[in-house]
């Protein structure tokens, strides 16, 4: 029964996060201010973690190609594939739910048990919609733009393991990595990261918006923001590779 | 004015308000006291609508409140000004932003008139030069005072303060309860005050309601408190030594 009341009380949330802005004007700032907080600030971390998985799956993917007939340019076109297909959106994803997840939930809570949302609510301004709308927006908009920025990093993580390690040499890796390209890999992923976005953002808003208590409260809604936003983005992976490239 | 008739509210099973009708008069400072747990927070959240009422009605100045559709009461938030027991001031922005939000949400003015108007309300509660100061940076004195200038930004009709001097020393205490007093007379606002402190209740209330174990208790003026025979009333008020003397001294 309790999973029915989360949901209801979710989508009666939503619906009060897209409701018409009281202005517009101050929204936008917000969003502005939310694309530095959770997008900008996001990059770093996005880019070291691609370029080292990048390198990693080259190198797994060549020891474990140990067959003389398996052509070596075939390790640039699985590491590339494996970056498009699931490490760009997915497990950046999971990243993102940790470290920008947490954050929100921890941030809205704060103003919860500090009153600044009745603060809102008293003043006469939807309290969810100022606070929730920007961050859901600036991710669904600055979300996907770090995925292409991890698959590019990640795609180069991987030329520098062919570089300084004899795992394979750079031509083949470069060979593989223009071999058997398929345009609609990136869509794909794309779309799953913009469907992640929103899951990772209007989640943790969730959480972090009901709050009761205290700080411990606080760092309760954010795990729980973290743990509920993966379980979700996990599932609708599946459900969304099974729809799209079924 | 702001009529309460006969409000009652349950959480589960616990009634925490009994009943509780009364009225709070333009222009004057009204009090809200009681021991904690005995309702008084609740019936000031839901005066201003945090709570919803199980029964009875909330009615400013002849519109009822209570019960009535958001974008009614979104209208009647407008004219209220609140101060919250911690301040509740926005940590990301500046003072100056946190004065200036109500301005920029609720007005079209531009920002050399909303910058004056900040500046003009900083003054009002004695508080220059921290304008571009974060919340964090500044105390909790100051807090409140930023708290109260970003309440009367809009000149509003209502102002609710909740337990205004918990955590501040005793100096602190008067210099705010001086500063809401003289803005509400200056401003004819109607105010409401909850609060434990018992230098408020003498110093500040023109009209005083306690509240014990969810009913109205007791209600009258700050003179009429040291003639009240009213045994719970005089427990809570009276309890100190010191303020045993001052009853003894008045009386």
């Amino acid at each position: 029964m309790i999973v029915f009341y989360h949901i209801g009380r979710y989508f009666l949330l939503i619906g009060k996060v897209f409701a018409k802005p009281e202005k517009q004007s101050i929204y936008f700032k917000q969003i502005v201010k939310e694309i530095e907080k959770i997008g900008i600030n996001s990059i770093g971390i996005v880019l070291i973690i691609s370029v080292f998985m990048g390198a990693v799956i080259t190198l797994q993917t060549a020891y474990n190609f140990t067959s003389p007939i398996i052509p070596r340019y075939l390790i640039g076109l699985g590491a590339r594939d494996s970056m498009l297909l699931e490490f760009s959106s997915t497990m950046v994803s999971l990243i993102l739910a940790g470290k920008v997840g947490s954050n929100i939930a921890s941030e809205i809570g704060t103003m919860r048990v500090t009153e600044q949302i009745d603060a809102l609510e008293i003043m006469g301004v939807n309290s969810a919609g100022i606070l929730i709308l920007p961050k859901i927006l600036a991710s669904l908009f600055f979300f996907p733009i770090l995925c292409l920025m991890s698959m590019f990093t990640g795609i180069f993580g991987g030329y520098l393991a062919s570089v300084f390690t004899d795992a394979v040499t750079p031509d083949m890796y470069i060979m593989g990595i223009h071999s058997f390209f398929v345009p609609f890999y990136i869509v794909y992923s794309l779309v799953k990261m913009i469907i992640f976005a929103f899951i990772i953002s209007s989640i943790s808003a969730y959480y972090g918006y009901y709050v009761k208590g205290g700080a411990l409260d606080v760092g309760r809604a954010s795990t729980q923001a973290v743990v509920y936003s993966s379980i979700l983005i996990l599932l609708f992976n599946v459900l969304l590779t099974q729809l799209m490239l079924a | 004015m702001i009529n309460v008739n006969n409000i009652r509210i349950k959480f589960g099973d616990n009634e925490v308000l009994k009943g509780i009708t009364t009225t709070f008069d333009r222009g004057k400072i009204n009090l809200i006291i009681g021991q904690s747990g005995s309702g008084k927070t609740v019936l000031l959240k839901t005066i201003i609508g945090l709570h919803e009422p199980d029964e009875g009605e909330i009615i400013y100045d002849g519109r009822v409140f209570s019960g009535s559709k958001s974008k009614f009461k979104k209208e009647i938030r407008k004219e209220i000004g609140m101060v919250f027991q911690g301040g509740a001031l926005f940590d990301s922005e500046t003072v100056e932003e946190n004065i200036m939000f109500p301005l920029e949400m609720f007005t079209n003015i531009t920002l050399e008139e909303r910058l004056d108007r900040a500046n003009f309300c900083l003054k009002r509660v004695n508080l220059e030069n921290a304008n571009h100061l974060f919340p964090s940076e500044i105390s909790g004195g100051m807090q409140k005072r930023v708290a109260i200038a970003r309440a009367i930004s809009l000149n509003p009709k209502y102002l609710f303060c909740d337990e205004p001097n918990s955590g501040l020393d005793p100096v602190t205490s008067i210099v705010i309860d001086n500063l809401i007093k003289e803005i509400a007379q200056e401003y004819n606002m109607t105010t409401i005050i909850n609060t434990h402190d018992m230098n408020s209740v003498i110093e500040v209330g023109d009209k005083i309601v306690y509240i014990h174990e969810g009913h109205k208790w007791w209600e009258g003026t700050s003179e009429e408190i040291f003639n009240t025979n009213n045994v719970e009333l005089n427990n809570f008020v009276f309890a100190s030594e010191k303020m045993k003397k001052l009853k003894f001294n008045k009386v």
